[in-house]
């Protein structure tokens, strides 16, 4: 069983975090790929192993499958105690730390700061819906070439 | 039976809401006299759900208690301790049985509970609740299957709008709104400026037209509770101004202080354009409630369903 969430200061800036993910946004060869990928459990494994290995280092990435860090300042929101998708609870102290970690900043306060700072405010004011946990485990990366976060994250309306 | 904020809200008039704590047992009673202490003195009665992560009755039921004691009752509800099927299930119960507002909180984490070693649930955050909520009242589950019969409660939700980052408050209540929040009661105002800022922001944002904002107050009654305050509950935020009014008060004035400096922020709160009612949490101190109002120049207002005013 992997260890409760707390949150973690991603080691990679976020003006970096975005430059990297024009990298990997879908296309054709993407999709290509990850078609082939879901088509050999090994293969799977591998990618998914190494997915996890780099994500974990630079994001604290607990592998939900269903990646939130495009929308959230590249701090991952799933290393809140509470898991909240959808910005911080009423409990952040004073000097934006967590209320159950007050050893640690309080991780959508960094998600709200490198959004900022990144000319990405508005990105906080979108709906997140609530986590599949079927895709624990499994690979973001490929989920997002075959379009099924497509529709995880809306526009708040009312 | 008190009518509830639709009505206070459709006649315009300053919208009143108090806390009542459930008891740890199975003691009705408790309920009824907190019930009774209130009743005709505010629109509507927030029934907390485990506050602070400790075991207490079902806000569920002890709201049911509460409304058969005359009270409109608010029913919370946290995402702590709740699948999306069990928090469907209980806000489909709340709409069977009549409870006419529910707020949606995400609720504190149970580390700082009485059950520490206990499996914390946040299958959904707050916001997605606000969002599932709206989803019934329209119709349908969260799966999109219909409902026979949709729920009607109001749907009420939470803010601090002094927990950091300041500058996100104000839209953070916008997209709870946006997912279908109308009305909002937020933590202790101590800090009318910094509270009045937050409120600026939410007008320029036109949410108050679409939500209700009813800040929340209470009594300092010791400087033991000044200092529990400080240190120990997330998210409240104490000025300097706080402590100068407490300063050099004998241990014997301090109540008093602390019931004044609570009256005369629900007046200044009052004035401020947007701010739609109060929300006066006082925990054990129910009995304080009406004195604090009248203080305030608030009490008793509140008419019952009958179209009576309620005696003292």
């Amino acid at each position: 069983m992997t260890a409760w969430p707390k949150p973690f200061r991603p080691r990679l800036s976020a003006p970096w975090c975005y430059r990297v993910h024009t990298v990997l946004v879908t296309n054709r060869a993407y999709r290509w790929l990850a078609t082939r990928l879901e088509r050999s459990p090994r293969a799977y494994r591998v990618f998914t192993a190494t997915e996890r290995v780099s994500k974990e280092k630079l994001f604290g990435c607990r592998m939900c499958g269903q990646c939130a860090l495009p929308a959230t300042g590249y701090a991952c929101p799933m290393t809140c105690p509470k898991q909240l998708r959808n910005g911080p609870c009423g409990g952040v102290s004073p000097d934006g730390r967590c209320e159950v970690h007050p050893a640690v900043h309080c991780v959508w306060v960094l998600a709200h700061d490198r959004a900022v700072a990144a000319g990405h405010r508005t990105d906080l004011d979108l709906l997140q819906r609530p986590v599949d946990h079927r895709e624990q485990g499994r690979s973001s990366w490929v989920n997002y070439w075959q379009g099924r976060d497509d529709d995880m994250v809306i526009e708040a309306r009312r | 039976m008190t009518a509830g904020l639709l009505a206070a809200f459709d006649a315009g008039r300053f919208a009143v809401t108090a806390e009542l704590g459930p008891p740890r047992g199975a003691d009705p009673d408790a309920v009824v006299r907190k019930a009774k202490l209130l009743r005709g003195w505010v629109d509507a009665v927030n029934v907390t759900d485990n506050q602070g992560a400790r075991v207490r009755m079902s806000s569920l039921g002890a709201a049911v208690i509460a409304q058969r004691s005359g009270v409109s009752p608010v029913m919370q509800l946290t995402c702590r301790d709740r699948n999306r099927l069990a928090l469907q299930s209980d806000l489909l119960a709340a709409g069977a049985l009549g409870i006419p507002h529910v707020l949606l909180l995400t609720g504190d984490h149970p580390k700082l509970g009485d059950h520490p070693e206990a499996k914390p649930v946040f299958d959904l955050d707050g916001v997605q609740l606000t969002w599932l909520a709206r989803t019934l009242r329209d119709g349908t589950l969260m799966s999109g299957e219909p409902l026979t019969v949709a729920p009607r409660w109001l749907i009420g939700t939470v803010e601090n709008p002094f927990a950091p980052p300041l500058s996100h408050r104000a839209d953070r209540l916008a997209k709870k709104v946006a997912a279908g929040a109308e009305f909002v009661q937020t933590q202790y105002v101590f800090d009318v400026p910094v509270f009045a800022r937050w409120l600026a922001r939410l007008r320029d944002l036109g949410v108050t037209e679409h939500c209700a904002v009813l800040p929340g107050v209470g009594p300092i009654r010791s400087t033991r509770m000044l200092e529990f305050l400080r240190t120990a509950v997330p998210g409240v935020h104490l000025p300097s101004t706080v402590d100068d009014r407490f300063r050099g008060v004998p241990a014997d004035r301090v109540a008093e202080t602390g019931l004044r400096l609570c009256a005369e922020t629900i007046q200044e709160l009052a004035e401020l354009p947007g701010v739609a009612g109060v929300h006066v949490m006082a925990f054990g101190f129910e009995h304080g409630v009406p004195e604090i109002l009248e203080r305030a120049g608030l009490a008793p207002h509140v008419t019952t369903l009958e179209g009576s005013v309620d005696a003292r």
